[in-house]
C-alpha cells in the first residue's frame, strides 16, 4: 500500500466500520480502518496488549466504535506479520501471561498512509453530500 | 524477516496454536477482571477455534504447512506398508540409478562442451566422398601441407587448428632403461590461444613454436599429467625427455581442466605439429582439423573456400598418382568438405559408441517407463483401497487440488527416496560401465564430473516420474464421487481397466527391451565364435623399439636369444600383429594390367610366422631367410580368388606402385589360408605377405627402428613370462627395449570388448524389465483377485471347476500380455532398422531371436500369476460369504 494511492475498491472503506445505532450491518469486518485505528492507539501509547486497545477504541469513539472481539487478533497477527507493529510476552504480577504490542518504525509510516488515505475518503464523502 | 517467520512457523505449529489460545484466553480473562459477566464475555468474542484459525493462517505459510501435513502423512503412508512401498523404490531407483547412469556416460562423453572459450563456435573439418568399396564415407584426417593452404584461405574468417589424435607414445626422462608410456598429441602451437587456454606453470605454445619443421622440441604437459606424473612439482619446467631420437624440453603445464580435445582420451604431452615425422608430407594424413569461426563470420562461405582449396590442393597431388584407375581418383578427388560443430570435441570413442549409448539411453528409459508403470498400478490399487478414505475428505470440505497434492506428495516421496537410491547406484555404477569399456591395452580416461548437469538430470526425472505415475492416480482419486464411494463403491472395473492397459505396455516395453538385448548377444555371441584363422592361444605380441634404426640381423638375434628362454616355444619377427589396428594397403596389379581397384593388405613377417601364428600353408612353402621385400610373397586365399580366380596362386607374380615411383615385383612362393586382418566384423581381406627382410632401391637391406615380436610360450599363462621378456630384451642387444607387452587374446578381445559391453548391459536391463514386469503383473493379478473374492467364492459354491476359476482370474490379464508381446513385436520390428548396423550376422527375422522373448515374457507372466491363481483356487466360499 503506497501513500496518496486509492482505488476504487479501497472506498469500500465505509462498509467497515460497525457504527452502533446507525443500522449499518453487523457481519460487515472491521478490515482496513481497524488498522487505522489500531496504529493510531498504539502510536499515543506504549505497549498494550488486545484488550487494553479494544477498550481503547470503545472508550475514546464515546462506544460508538465497536470492535468485533475476536476479530481484533487476526488483524494484530496480520499487521504483526506486515511488520507495521511487534509484540512481546510480558509476565503479569498476577503470574499469567500477556502479549504486549507496540508501534514499529514501519507502523508510523504507515499510520501517515492510512490517515491520508482516510482524510481523503471523507473529504470525499462530505462533499458529495455537500453538493449532490 | 516476516516470510521467514512465517516459514520457521510451519516447523513449530503446535507451539504456535498454544501461543494464539493462551493470548485469546488472555483477553477473556481481562474482559472478566473488568468485570464482565464471564459468559457475556465468552459470547461477545465468538469462537476461539475460528479465531485461532485465522490468525494462524496469517501467522504461517499456508500451502506449506499443508504440504507438511501432507508429507508427513504419505511417509505414514508408505511406511504402513513397507513391502510395497520397499519394492516400488527399490524397482524405480534402480531404473532412475541406471538412466543416470546411462546420461552421466552420454553426457560426458558426447554431450558436456569441451572446456575452451567459445565451445559453440568450434567445427570439426571432414571429407565426405566415395570409399574405396563404393561405399559412403568420411574422413577427417588431413595432410598438413593442405592444412596450411586451407588456414591461409580462411584466415579473416576462421582460424584453423591441426590437432593429432592422442597416440600412446615410447618416451624417457632419465635413462633408457626407465621407458614409459604417455599419451602424446601433436597440435598447432596457436591453439592454446584460439581456445583460450591459459598456462598453470611455464608458458604455453604460440604461433612462433610452430614454424619450421623438427625444429622446436618443446613440450606441455596437461594438469592432469603433471599432477600424477610429477606430484605438481614446480621444478619440471625445463626438464627434457627424449622420444626417439628427439629431446624435449618441457616448457609448461596447462590450465586445469583441459585435458585435449578427444573425450575419452586425457592428453599427456601436447608438442608442435611442427615436430611431428610427416609434417612435410602431402600423402599423410595425420591430424584433425577443427576451425575456430570468428563472431559474425558465415558459415557457408567458410566451407566453399575451404572445399575449394582442399580440392585444388588433392588435383595437384593427384597428377603424380601412377597406377591407378581413373574412376578411384576421380572418386577420390571427388570429395566435399564438411564442417560439423564440434562443441563436445571430436574423438573415435565418440564415433563408435554414439549409436550403441543411444541404443543404451532408449532401454534404460524402457525400463524406467516400466517402473513407472509398476509405480502407478500400485498407486492406483492403495488409491481404490483409500476410496472411502478420499470419499471422507470431499465430504468434510476438502477441496480437490488438496487431494491431488495428497497423492502427489506421496508419489514425490516414493521418487525421491528412489532418486537418492538411484544416484548412490549411478555413482557407483558409472565408472564401473566406463571401465567396462575399456580394453586393456588402450584403456578410455574419460572424466566422469557428477555436478549440476548430472544432479540436475536426476531430479528433473524424479519429477518427471512423479508426475507419471502420479498424475492419473492423483486425479482418479480427487474425482471421486462420495455418494457412491460411501455407499460400496465405485464401478470396480475402471480401476482394473487401467491396470491392464499399463500391464499391455509394460509388456510391449518389455519385449522390446528383451528383443534388442537378445539381438546384442546374438551378434557378441557370433562375433566372439568367429574364426581368427591364427591360434591365439600362449602367444605373446612383444613390441620392441630400438633408439636407432637397427639392421636386420641385430633383430634376427635379438629373437633367436628371446628363443633360448626358458618356457619360450618359437618367436617371430612382424612389423605389426594382426588385429593390432595398423593398416598397410596398396593397390596390386597382375602381368602389369591396371589393378581392379580392390586394396590388398600387407604385413611384413619373418620367417617363421606362419608357424608361430599356426597359419596353415596351403601350397608352396615359407619364407627362407634369403627371401627379401620386394621379392617374395606369400597370399591368403582371398587374395587369390580376387586375382587369381581361386587357382592356387603359387609360382605367380604381381606388382605394385612403390612409394619412390616404379613398380615393385613380387613372386608368390607360398599359399595359406584367411586370416583376419583389421577386425572381426568386415568380410576377410585380400592379403600378402612379405619379408620382414626389406631392402631399399639400390638393394641395400633397409634397417628397423621398431618391430613386433611374436612369442609363443609352452606355459599356459603366457603372461607370466613377460617380467623375464623384458629383462632379457636389453640383454639381447642394449639397443633394444620393450615398449609394451599385450597377448594376442587380449588383442583379440580388445575387438570385442564394446559389443560384450552392450549384451551385458542390455541382458542386464533386459533381466530387470523381465523383473519389473513380472512384479507388475503379479501385483495387478492379487489386487484383482482380492477384489473379486466374492464372486470367485460365489462361483466356487455353485460348483465352479479349479480350472475355470485360473481361467477366470488370469484371462482379462493374459489376453493383455498377448496384446502386450503383439505390439512389442512390431515396435521391434519397426526399431529394427535404427540399430541394424551395430549386429553381426544376426537377422531380426530369426525365429529364435523372435521366440526367446516371447517365451521368456509367458514364462514370467505364467511364473507371476501363479500365487494369484492359487489363491483364487483356494478361496473358501464359506468363509468368504459369511464374512460379508
Amino acid at each position: 500500500m503506497q501513500p496518496g494511492r486509492f482505488s476504487l475498491k479501497r472506498l469500500a472503506y465505509l462498509d467497515v466500520y460497525v457504527l452502533r445505532g446507525l443500522s449499518i450491518r453487523k457481519s460487515d469486518s472491521l478490515q482496513g480502518s481497524l488498522d487505522l485505528l489500531v496504529l493510531k492507539i498504539l502510536s499515543r501509547r506504549a505497549r498494550l496488549h488486545g484488550y487494553a486497545i479494544m477498550s481503547a477504541i470503545q472508550d475514546i469513539s464515546g462506544e460508538v466504535l465497536r470492535v468485533e472481539e475476536g476479530s481484533l487478533y487476526p488483524a494484530l497477527h496480520r499487521m504483526e506479520e506486515a511488520g507495521w507493529i511487534r509484540a512481546e510476552w510480558i509476565t503479569k504480577d498476577s503470574g499469567k501471561r500477556a502479549r504486549m504490542y507496540e508501534l514499529t518504525a514501519a507502523g508510523k509510516k504507515q499510520l501517515g498512509a492510512e490517515e491520508s488515505r482516510w482524510q481523503a475518503v471523507t473529504l470525499a464523502v462530505n462533499r458529495v453530500l455537500r453538493e449532490a | 524477516m516476516s516470510l521467514w517467520s512465517r516459514m520457521t512457523n510451519v516447523l513449530r505449529g503446535e507451539r504456535l496454536n498454544r501461543e494464539i489460545d493462551e493470548e485469546l484466553e488472555a483477553h477473556i480473562e481481562e474482559a472478566i477482571a473488568q468485570g464482565r459477566d464471564p459468559a457475556e464475555a465468552r459470547r461477545a468474542f465468538g469462537s476461539t477455534l475460528r479465531h485461532r484459525e485465522k490468525s494462524r493462517d496469517i501467522r504461517l505459510i499456508t500451502w506449506l504447512e499443508s504440504l507438511r501435513a501432507d508429507a508427513i502423512f504419505g511417509w505414514r503412508q508408505l511406511a504402513k506398508t513397507k513391502i510395497t512401498s520397499a519394492a516400488a523404490i527399490l524397482s524405480l531407483a534402480l531404473a532412475i540409478g541406471a538412466c543416470t547412469s546411462a546420461f552421466r556416460l552420454i553426457d560426458a562423453l558426447l554431450l558436456r562442451p569441451l572446456p575452451v572459450a567459445n565451445p559453440e563456435r568450434l567445427y570439426d573439418l571432414s571429407r565426405q566422398g566415395t570409399g574405396p568399396e563404393g561405399k559412403p564415407q568420411t574422413f577427417d584426417e588431413w595432410a598438413y601441407p593442405d592444412f596450411q593452404l586451407m588456414r591461409a584461405a580462411v584466415v579473416n574468417q576462421a582460424e584453423l587448428i591441426a590437432i593429432s589424435s592422442a597416440e600412446p607414445a615410447d618416451l624417457t626422462y632419465k635413462s633408457d632403461e626407465e621407458i614409459e608410456r604417455a599419451y602424446l598429441q601433436y597440435v598447432s602451437g596457436w591453439m592454446f590461444s584460439t581456445l583460450g587456454i591459459r598456462p598453470a606453470l611455464g608458458r604455453v605454445f604460440t604461433e612462433n613454436d610452430d614454424l619450421k619443421a623438427g625444429g622446436h622440441p618443446y613440450a606441455v604437459l596437461s594438469h592432469d599429467y603433471w599432477t600424477h606424473r610429477f606430484g605438481q612439482d614446480p621444478t619440471v619446467i625445463g626438464r627434457t625427455f627424449r622420444m626417439g631420437n628427439t629431446l624435449y624440453e618441457i616448457a609448461g603445464v596447462a590450465e586445469a581442466p583441459f585435458t585435449g580435445t578427444e573425450p575419452g582420451t586425457m592428453v599427456d604431452i601436447f608438442v608442435p605439429t611442427m615436430m611431428h615425422p610427416a609434417v612435410t608430407r602431402k600423402d599423410s594424413t595425420w591430424h584433425r582439423t577443427l576451425a575456430m569461426v570468428k563472431p559474425g563470420a558465415t558459415f557457408e562461405p567458410i566451407r566453399q573456400k575451404l572445399d575449394a582449396t582442399s580440392r585444388a590442393f588433392e588435383e595437384e597431388r593427384a597428377k603424380g598418382f601412377l597406377g591407378m584407375r581413373k574412376e578411384d581418383i576421380d572418386n577420390y578427388l571427388n570429395q566435399t568438405v564438411l564442417l560439423e560443430p564440434a562443441a563436445s570435441g571430436v574423438s573415435d570413442l565418440q564415433s563408435e559408441t554414439r549409436r550403441p549409448l543411444a541404443i543404451l539411453g532408449v532401454l534404460v528409459a524402457l525400463v524406467l517407463l516400466i517402473a513407472c508403470a509398476n509405480v502407478a498400478n500400485l498407486m492406483a490399487a492403495q488409491a481404490s483401497a483409500r476410496a472411502r478414505e478420499m470419499a471422507v475428505r470431499v465430504s468434510i470440505g476438502g477441496g480437490r487440488w488438496r487431494l491431488v497434492q495428497l497423492v502427489l506428495v506421496q508419489s514425490a516421496w516414493l521418487a525421491l527416496l528412489a532418486a537418492v537410491v538411484g544416484g548412490l547406484f549411478a555413482w557407483w555404477s558409472g565408472p564401473f560401465v566406463v571401465s567396462m569399456i575399456n580394453p586393456p591395452d588402450n584403456p578410455a580416461r574419460l572424466l566422469l564430473p557428477a555436478d549440476w548437469r548430472v544432479l540436475g538430470f536426476g531430479l528433473a526425472l524424479a519429477l518427471a516420474v512423479t508426475l507419471l505415475f502420479g498424475l492419473v492416480p492423483a486425479l482418479r482419486a480427487s474425482s471421486v464421487n462420495p455418494v457412491s464411494a460411501l455407499k460400496g463403491g465405485e464401478d470396480p472395473h475402471s480401476k482394473r481397466r487401467l491396470m491392464h492397459a499399463l500391464i499391455a505396455i509394460q509388456v510391449a516395453f518389455c519385449f522390446l527391451v528383451l528383443f534388442v538385448a537378445g539381438l546384442f548377444v546374438k551378434t557378441f555371441d557370433r562375433l566372439s565364435h568367429q574364426p581368427t584363422g591364427f591360434s591365439a592361444d600362449r602367444l605373446l605380441v612383444l613390441d620392441a623399439v630400438a633408439k636407432q634404426p637397427q639392421p636386420l640381423e641385430f633383430w634376427e638375434q635379438l629373437a633367436e636369444h628371446l628363443r633360448s628362454v626358458q618356457g619360450v616355444e618359437t618367436v617371430a619377427l612382424t612389423d605389426s600383429p594382426l588385429l593390432g589396428g595398423n593398416s598397410w594397403n596398396n593397390f596390386v596389379s597382375i602381368n602389369g594390367a591396371p589393378p581392379n581397384g580392390v586394396l590388398s593388405f600387407m604385413r611384413g613377417v619373418s620367417p617363421g610366422w606362419l608357424e608361430a601364428m599356426k597359419i596353415p600353408l596351403i601350397d608352396g612353402r615359407d619364407f627362407l631367410p634369403a627371401d627379401t621385400h620386394p621379392g617374395s610373397a606369400l597370399v591368403n586365399e582371398t587374395f587369390a580368388k580376387t586375382y587369381f580366380d581361386g587357382v592356387d596362386p603359387v609360382g605367380k607374380a604381381f606388382d605394385l606402385a612403390a612409394d619412390e615411383g616404379g613398380r615393385l615385383q613380387y613372386q608368390i612362393v607360398g599359399y595359406v589360408r584367411d586370416v583376419r586382418y583389421r577386425n572381426l566384423r568386415e568380410p576377410i581381406l585380400p592379403q600378402f605377405y612379405v619379408p620382414f627382410h626389406s631392402v631399399g632401391v639400390s638393394g641395400v637391406p633397409r634397417k628397423k627402428g621398431a618391430a613386433t615380436l611374436l612369442v609363443r610360450t609352452s606355459i599356459s599363462n603366457a603372461r607370466a613370462l613377460a617380467a623375464v621378456l623384458r629383462q632379457e630384451v636389453p640383454r639381447a642387444r642394449p639397443e633394444f627395449r620393450v615398449s609394451r607387452i599385450r597377448t594376442q587374446l587380449e588383442i583379440n578381445q580388445s575387438h570385442t570388448v564394446r559389443d560384450r559391453l552392450l549384451a551385458t548391459l542390455a541382458l542386464f536391463f533386459a533381466i530387470v524389465a523381465l523383473l519389473l514386469a513380472g512384479v507388475g503383473l503379479y501385483g495387478v493379478l492379487h489386487y484383482s483377485v482380492l477384489q473379486r473374492r466374492h464372486e470367485i467364492g460365489i462361483r466356487i459354491a455353485v460348483g465352479a471347476q479349479a480350472g475355470g476359476i485360473a481361467r477366470l482370474v488370469t484371462m482379462d490379464v493374459f489376453s493383455m500380455v498377448f496384446l502386450g508381446a503383439a505390439a512389442g513385436v512390431t515396435l521391434g520390428m519397426a526399431s529394427v532398422r535404427f540399430i541394424e548396423s551395430l549386429f553381426y550376422q544376426v537377422k531380426a527375422t530369426d525365429l529364435q531371436i523372435l521366440a526367446l522373448p516371447s517365451l521368456a515374457i509367458l514364462a514370467g507372466a505364467s511364473l507371476a500369476a501363479l500365487p494369484a491363481v492359487i489363491r483364487a483356487v483356494r478361496i473358501d466360499p464359506v468363509t468368504m460369504l459369511r464374512a460379508e
